[in-house]
This record gives structure tokens, sequence and C-alpha cells, in this order.
């Protein structure tokens, strides 16, 4: 493989962790925050606007606008039917930290849901990612 | 009222995904990553109608995102996007003009499938 292909390799994979790693947080920091806010099913824009002052919620949200510029990166030279399968690598990394962090149960279909990601992710992480253009 | 927003976040999440990888895509590779080529390229892409419109769709998603979690957990909200895969990949091809390989279309089936298993 010549530099310029490898270096681009390189560069998709660091922007993919980042991208999954900053989702993960940014999910898991805004749902700890609404469950303490409690039920939002209304239009009202005093309700969401309270729920953005949650200290969580706030760092939900600041993590994931941080997705959006890593995610908006990755896309410059990544295809996105590259990008989407392989981010989804993240449920299973929920999935595990839920087990290892909370202790919750992972039952046989969510095993083999894991193992079909996973599977997933392999296949698609294997064609490269990028347009042949944009190596050279 | 559950499915209703999950269907509202699997449209706008879609619409959000193509329209930021066409502005993108369009854009070309990002190489410099100093601070001050940073802040040029935001201001660049805030005046970018496909940014605005992907960005307008992640907020709608956003916020129907974050009242399906008041009222459900994440393991209810998380296969909103299973269908979403397999719709996105189908508009990468034919949309986009991506390189769709065969092991791309295993590889989004098989996550579709594995995602709506995870979250039972």
């Amino acid at each position: 493989m010549n530099l310029p292909a490898a270096h681009l390799r390189l560069k998709t994979r660091f922007f993919t962790t980042l991208v999954v790693l900053s989702s993960l947080c940014g999910d898991f920091s805004l749902s700890c925050g609404m469950r303490r806010v409690g039920p939002l099913l209304t239009l009202s824009p005093l309700a969401y606007l309270r729920a953005v002052l949650n200290p969580l919620v706030a760092l939900g949200i600041s993590l994931l606008i941080l997705w959006l510029f890593l995610h908006m990166a990755l896309l410059s030279w990544a295809d996105l039917s590259y990008v989407l399968p392989v981010t989804s690598i993240g449920y299973v990394l929920a999935a595990l930290a839920g087990r290892l962090f909370l202790h919750e149960t992972i039952s046989a279909g969510r095993w083999t849901g894991i193992a079909l990601i996973t599977a997933g992710v392999v296949l698609v992480a294997r064609t490269g990612g990028h347009r042949p253009e944009a190596a050279r | 009222m559950r499915w209703l927003l999950v269907m509202v976040i699997a449209a706008s999440t879609t619409i959000a995904d193509v329209a930021q990888a066409a502005a993108m895509k369009s854009h070309g590779e990002i190489r410099d990553f100093r601070p001050g080529a940073i802040r040029r390229l935001l201001a660049l892409l805030a005046r970018n109608k496909l940014i605005i419109t992907s960005v307008t769709a992640l907020a709608i998603s956003f916020f129907a995102f974050i009242a399906l979690l008041s009222v459900a957990d994440l393991s209810f909200a998380v296969p909103a996007t299973a269908a979403s895969y397999v719709i996105e990949t189908v508009l990468a091809k034919y949309l986009l003009k991506e390189p769709v390989t065969a092991g791309r279309w295993v590889g989004a089936s098989l996550v579709a499938c594995g995602v709506l298993l995870l979250s039972r």
C-alpha cells in the first residue's frame, strides 16, 4: 500500500473512533439527564429550555455538537455507506459497558445482536471506506 | 406517541445524514486541522444549504429523541435507527453514487438485524 493510502486509512480509523466515543458519551449523558428532568411530551419551548439547562443534558448536547463536527470531517473523505455501519459498533460497546459497569444482563437474543453487528462492522470495515480517488 | 416519535427520528436522521454526506463529498477531504482553517471551514459550511438542511433535520431528530428518552428507555429509542441503515445505504448508492459493494450491503443488513435484536 502506498503512503497516502495508508495515511488516509489511519485518519479514517482515528476519526471513526472519536465519532463513536463522542456519540456514546453524549447519548449516555443525555439519557441520565432526561431521566432526572422527567417526561417531556409537549411542544412548549419552555419545557425544552428547562431540559437543556440540566447539566447532564447540556454536557450531552456539547458532546453531540463535537460529534457533528467529527462526523462532518469524516464524511469529507469517507463514504456514508462505510461510516454508517462501522460506527454502529457503538451499540455493542454500549451493551458491553452496561454489563460491565451497571451489571445488566445480556440475553441470548441480545448476544446474537452483538455478534451480528460485530460481523457487519468487520465486513464493512474491510471495504476501506474512502473513495479510490481520495487516496491519490 | 412513542412510535410516531420513532418515525420522526428515523426520517429526520436519514435526511440529516444524506444531506451532510452530499455537502462534505462536494467539499472534499479536510486536510488542515489548524484552528484558523477550522474557523474558516465552519464559516463556509454555515452558509451551505445542504449543511443548513442537515443541521435543521438533526435538531428535529434530537428533540424527538430527548422527548422519546423522557418516556422510554434508551433501548426503545435505538431501533428507530435500525431501518435507517438499509434506507441510507440505498440512498448512498443512488443519490450519492457511492460504490456500495456486496460487502457493504451484507454488512449494513447484518448491522440492521443486529441493532433490532440488541434493542429487545
